[in-house]
């Protein structure tokens, strides 16, 4: 699995992507993996308790963070987004 | 069409590029968002505009496909620069192009809004009292969902 960070995300995680080989044990889900990443990372869990402010794409769609995950999905964390 | 790239683009040579050859426009119109620097005492003397390699093209091509199924267009562009820009600089272009004004007008206006709140986008803004990220604005989303209800 590929997990990126994005934008301000990305400076609190301190990097911008990183590789599991395989699902850890007991996440089926993307809000069991956010947190699982919690645990691991203090800038993460910060930003993903604030309620609603981050958003989640899993293979580059949009997803609620109910949906069940693959070990071979890429899964995206990122703030609301500002284009144009 | 749409593009994310570094450079800069030329609007007369893209704009002349959609009409070339074609007799059935009757409307073009474009629309550019340029790098603004802000108000005295906190002016941005830069942006580095961010995205997602992969979904910001498939979101663009999603809201454009969605501008063509609600307004009889013949042809349409979205540009969208990435990396450092400074104040002044063209961030985005859209052009709509249609047999009549209103579908052009309405579609470009609909293409800027959306694009604002869907497409994977973030701006990191150079101050004189350091950086900051650019955060979703409300007016924005209020914007985008006014095509919720009245469009096309």
């Amino acid at each position: 699995m590929r997990i990126l960070y994005f934008a301000w995300l990305r400076h609190r995680v301190g990097r911008a992507s990183e590789e599991l080989e395989t699902l850890p044990e007991g996440v089926r889900t993307v809000r069991e993996l956010a947190a699982w990443l919690a645990t691991r990372s203090p800038g993460f869990r910060e930003a993903w308790e604030s309620d609603g402010v981050i958003q989640i794409a899993v293979n580059h769609e949009h997803v609620t963070d109910d949906v069940p995950l693959d070990s071979s999905d890429e899964v995206a964390f990122f703030p609301p987004v500002t284009g144009g | 069409m749409i593009r994310v790239q570094r450079e800069p683009f030329d609007v007369a040579a893209e704009t002349a590029a959609l009409l070339a050859g074609r007799t059935d426009i009757g409307a073009m119109v474009s629309f550019q968002g340029v790098v603004r620097a802000g108000e005295d005492g906190d002016r941005v003397s830069a942006m580095t505009l961010e995205h997602y390699p992969g979904m910001t093209e498939r979101a663009l091509e999603r809201i454009e496909a969605e501008a063509s199924a609600r307004w009889p267009l013949q042809a349409s562009l979205i540009i969208h620069r990435v990396g450092r820009l400074a104040p002044g600089d063209p961030i985005v272009l859209v052009v709509t192009c249609a047999r009549h004004r209103q579908a052009a007008f309405d579609a470009c206006a609909f293409l800027i809004d959306w694009l604002k709140t869907e497409a994977p986008f973030w701006k990191l803004e150079e101050t004189a009292s350091g950086e900051r990220w650019v955060e979703a604005r409300a007016t924005d989303a209020a914007a985008a969902q006014r095509w919720q209800t009245d469009g096309g």
